[in-house]
């Protein structure tokens, strides 16, 4: 494939990988986040979990895939930045393990206890790794302290520059109103009504934190000596699309709102990655320092085999994916959680049966 | 006390770990799929009772795998950034591979079978069950593929001036000799494990009197693959110890405690002493069987440690290449020694259900519920053996575990890590256990129909 920049090739595919990922588990997330604050009893919860029950863990799987893809593609990127996180991720690992029991778990005993327990982790499982991916990558395209070996040389403080706090109260507050968007068009009669109420609320912090943060990028790649691109286009689509949200809200176009809000997620990891590029590290100790897709990349032969792989099984991947939401098209409703209930302790759950 | 020894530590608590979901998940989701199969085709209301039973404890146990796994594929470039930085031109293909071709393909899946029994048409409804068996399968075949790059590196060359190893063949690492029988002694030991749980779960019901009818064929189906999987884990076992006795002979010379290169090499079953090479207080041992074992001749020689040693050291340099002797030797003789036990439990469980006597033989299916531990401890022992037995080494000959630790990672970074790890692992064993135990005694329940299983599964 001489004819391909293959390292440029799969900086676009882990940059896809990510994007995804953010698009399908930022609503996953959202949701998680809203649950305790949508419901009014357990049988709302239940229909608040089963909404994203058949697609959590397929979602989950691009960030294995992302971090599969990078080790196998830029296996520099993947050491230093794995080890560099290495509190952010293990807290995000604990909060992901906490999470995707809990999904298992909470209906498995008809205890009030046990159930708001694994609340509780359904709550801070989602919540702090949307918190801490936004201070991640905004904190890599930032800059950490690297040095000439390539290795993290600073402490957790540097990793929470203000730059990267703020991208992470906008991947929090765009999460939050995306699985709020989410919940409008998956669930039926008053948690329809609630959680458009909490997306029009959600709206304010979302906005002002996108605009902020894209203003701040924006200021950044125009005063820094930096070689990334400046991508005029994508970063003032994300502030179009989000201010679009507000409007679709009003509107009562729900499906479009939350495409809207998907999109200003795809476009404002778009400008994060699209400013980052040809680099995949940037140190903040030397511009010399920086790890890019030249110097970070596995050999030709590997990438070579890699987009083989890829394009063969990507798009079936793709396809199965499309097909399972194609399945699960339906609003959740509340009556087969309260008419299947025999009181039994064995979880009986269940959908409107209208597929 | 350093951050590599620590970090060597969380990296053994958090594989065995996840290792003690994955096998039971291997093995039982291929069983599940059966039983729905046989649902399908005779729409009989036990059957589908049946297919919910098992397949709420795999979900139960699916759970677990998959959120550990997580940390499988994130602890490399987190606690072992140099090893990641020295192999991710080869070692990083077989993972990203297993996450497009397996992961994505078994949680798709999944949650297109829990959720999907009134959504789509029966028989296509059961080929997502067999979609999730195939994942976990191709999932085992490439990150064993990864694994057997460790154990056996092949189709790669160093590249000095960037200092690390470049992949040349990706053919000779998906055939790698070492790979073939590894990927089916994994799926035989699965299989097993799968069929002493299913087998327990039986047991535990034929006791109690609950559908005897039911359960005295689900007995039948975990003791015949429980039995058949067993006895072809000797065979696979057995080609493995040849194939190391060549690739790794210090991992063979380590299971044996055998310092001195010995032909014809006897067995020693057990032995009570200090195994650093100086006399054994008791040793009892099997003349030339070793021999048989790793060469397939009675006077084949197999190698000591004490030479192996002196041959490393002339190839690489001064230290110490001899794995942890006392591990490797105990290891393998837990592996071996339950492997035993569940053979003989098997065929002796076999033969009263052919006399029509396993409903009756109250203490032999008293034994066969706790007897479900069995295969995970030895599955647990048979990678405790493979890894640690490969020591010091990371990649056998290539590079040092030592040099493969993250420099930037701290001691009190993997300190918290380990800690937390321990913590949340512990508290989700007891309740998984708690509610394996609490579905498993459930029994059948009521369900009807395939709508039924459905209602049932869901979150």
């Amino acid at each position: 494939m001489d004819f391909i920049d293959l390292p440029a090739l799969w900086f676009l595919l882990i940059a896809f990988l990510f994007l995804g990922y953010f698009f399908l588990e930022g609503f996953d997330f959202g949701v998680g986040m809203l649950m305790p604050a949508v419901s009014r009893d357990d049988v709302d919860r239940r229909v608040v979990i089963n909404t994203i029950g058949p697609v959590w863990d397929a979602n989950e799987v691009w960030l294995i895939v992302a971090g599969g893809a990078m080790f196998a593609a830029f296996p520099e990127w993947y050491a230093t930045l794995f080890s560099a996180y290495y509190l952010p991720l293990l807290l995000i690992l604990l909060a992901l393990i906490a999470r995707g029991v809990a999904f298992e778990y909470r209906s498995k005993r008809d205890d009030p206890t046990w159930r708001a327990r694994w609340d509780q982790a359904i709550f801070w499982g989602s919540a702090l790794p949307a918190l801490l991916w936004g201070v991640a990558f905004a904190g890599i395209l930032n800059g950490i302290p690297i040095d000439a070996d390539r290795e993290f040389v600073g402490g957790f403080l540097d990793l929470l520059h203000p730059y990267a706090l703020l991208g992470g109260l906008m991947t929090l507050s765009l999460f939050l109103l995306h699985g709020g968007g989410f919940l409008t068009l998956k669930t039926s009669g008053d948690l329809v009504e609630r959680a458009r109420a909490y997306a029009r609320r959600l709206w304010w912090p979302a906005a002002l934190t996108t605009a902020g943060f894209l203003t701040w990028s924006y200021v950044n790649a125009l005063t820094q000596d930096d070689f990334g691109v400046v991508p005029d286009l994508v970063p003032i689509l994300a502030l179009v699309s989000i201010a679009s949200v507000s409007w679709l809200l009003r509107e009562g176009r729900d499906g479009f709102a939350f495409l809207a809000t998907g999109a200003t997620i795809l476009l404002t990891f778009g400008t994060i990655f699209a400013n980052l590029f040809p680099r995949v590290m940037v140190s903040s100790t030397d511009p010399a320092f920086d790890l890019t897709i030249r110097n970070a990349s596995s050999t030709d032969y590997t990438l070579t085999i890699m987009t083989w792989v890829a394009l063969a099984l990507t798009p079936v991947v793709l396809a199965y994916q499309a097909w399972s939401y194609w399945v699960f098209r339906n609003r959740v409703s509340r009556d087969r959680f309260v008419g299947a209930s025999t009181g039994g302790d064995d979880g009986e759950a269940g959908e409107d049966a209208s597929g | 006390m350093e951050a590599l020894e620590l970090a060597r530590w969380q990296f053994g608590i958090t594989t065995v770990y996840h290792f003690l979901f994955v096998p039971l998940t291997i093995g039982l989701a291929p069983l599940v799929a059966i039983m729905q199969t046989v649902a399908y085709r005779t729409d009989d209301e036990r059957w589908w009772r049946l297919t919910k039973l098992f397949g709420k404890l795999l979900l139960i146990n699916f759970a677990m795998g998959v959120v550990t796994g997580i940390v499988q594929e994130f602890q490399f470039g987190m606690n072992w950034s140099s090893y990641s930085r020295f192999v991710g031109d080869i070692f990083g293909a077989p993972l990203a591979i297993e996450g497009l071709a397996a992961f994505f393909l078994e949680s798709t899946f999944l949650g297109l079978w829990i959720f999907g029994w009134r959504r789509m048409p029966r028989g296509l409804h059961l080929a997502t069950i067999w979609l999730v068996a195939l994942g976990t399968w191709a999932s085992a075949y490439f990150i064993l593929a990864a694994n057997s790059w460790m154990q056996n590196p092949v189709g790669y060359a160093i590249n000095e001036e960037v200092g690390r190893a470049e992949l040349q063949s990706i053919g000779a690492v998906l055939t790698n000799a070492n790979l073939g029988w590894m990927f089916a002694h994994t799926i035989v030991a699965s299989l097993a494990t799968a069929g002493f749980f299913v087998l327990a779960v039986a047991a535990y019901h034929m006791l109690k009197g609950n559908d005897v009818s039911v359960f005295r064929g689900t007995a039948a189906i975990g003791l015949i693959t429980a039995l058949g999987a067993t006895g072809i884990l000797g065979f696979t076992g057995h080609e493995q110890a040849q194939l190391k006795t060549d690739l790794q002979p210090m991992k063979i010379a380590a299971a044996e405690a055998q310092y001195e290169t010995e032909s014809p090499a006897s067995w020693s079953v057990f032995a009570i002493g200090s195994l650093d090479g100086e006399e054994l207080l008791f040793d009892v041992r099997v003349p030339y069987l070793l021999s048989v074992l790793a060469t397939n001749s009675l006077d084949g020689e197999v190698e000591g440690i004490n030479d192996l040693q002196s041959q490393a050291v002339a190839e690489h340099g001064e230290g110490d290449y001899t794995p942890n002797i006392p591990v490797a030797y105990w290891t393998f003789r837990v592996m071996i020694g339950l492997a035993m036990l569940m053979l003989a439990f098997g065929a002796y469980g076999l033969w009263q259900l052919r006399r029509g006597r396993l409903e009756s033989s109250t203490r032999y299916l008293r034994y066969a519920i706790p007897m479900a531990v069995t295969p995970f401890v030895a599955s647990s022992a048979g990678w405790i053996f493979t890894e640690m037995g490969r020591q010091p080494w990371v990649v056998q000959d290539v590079l040092l575990t030592a040099d493969g630790v993250s420099p930037s990672v701290s001691l009190g970074e993997v300190a918290l890590s380990l800690a937390g790890y321990t913590a949340i692992y512990t508290i989700l064993l007891v309740v998984n256990v708690g509610l394996i135990l609490k579905y498993a005694r459930q029994g059948l329940g009521e369900e009807r129909s395939p709508e039924d299983v459905g209602d049932a599964l869901q979150y």
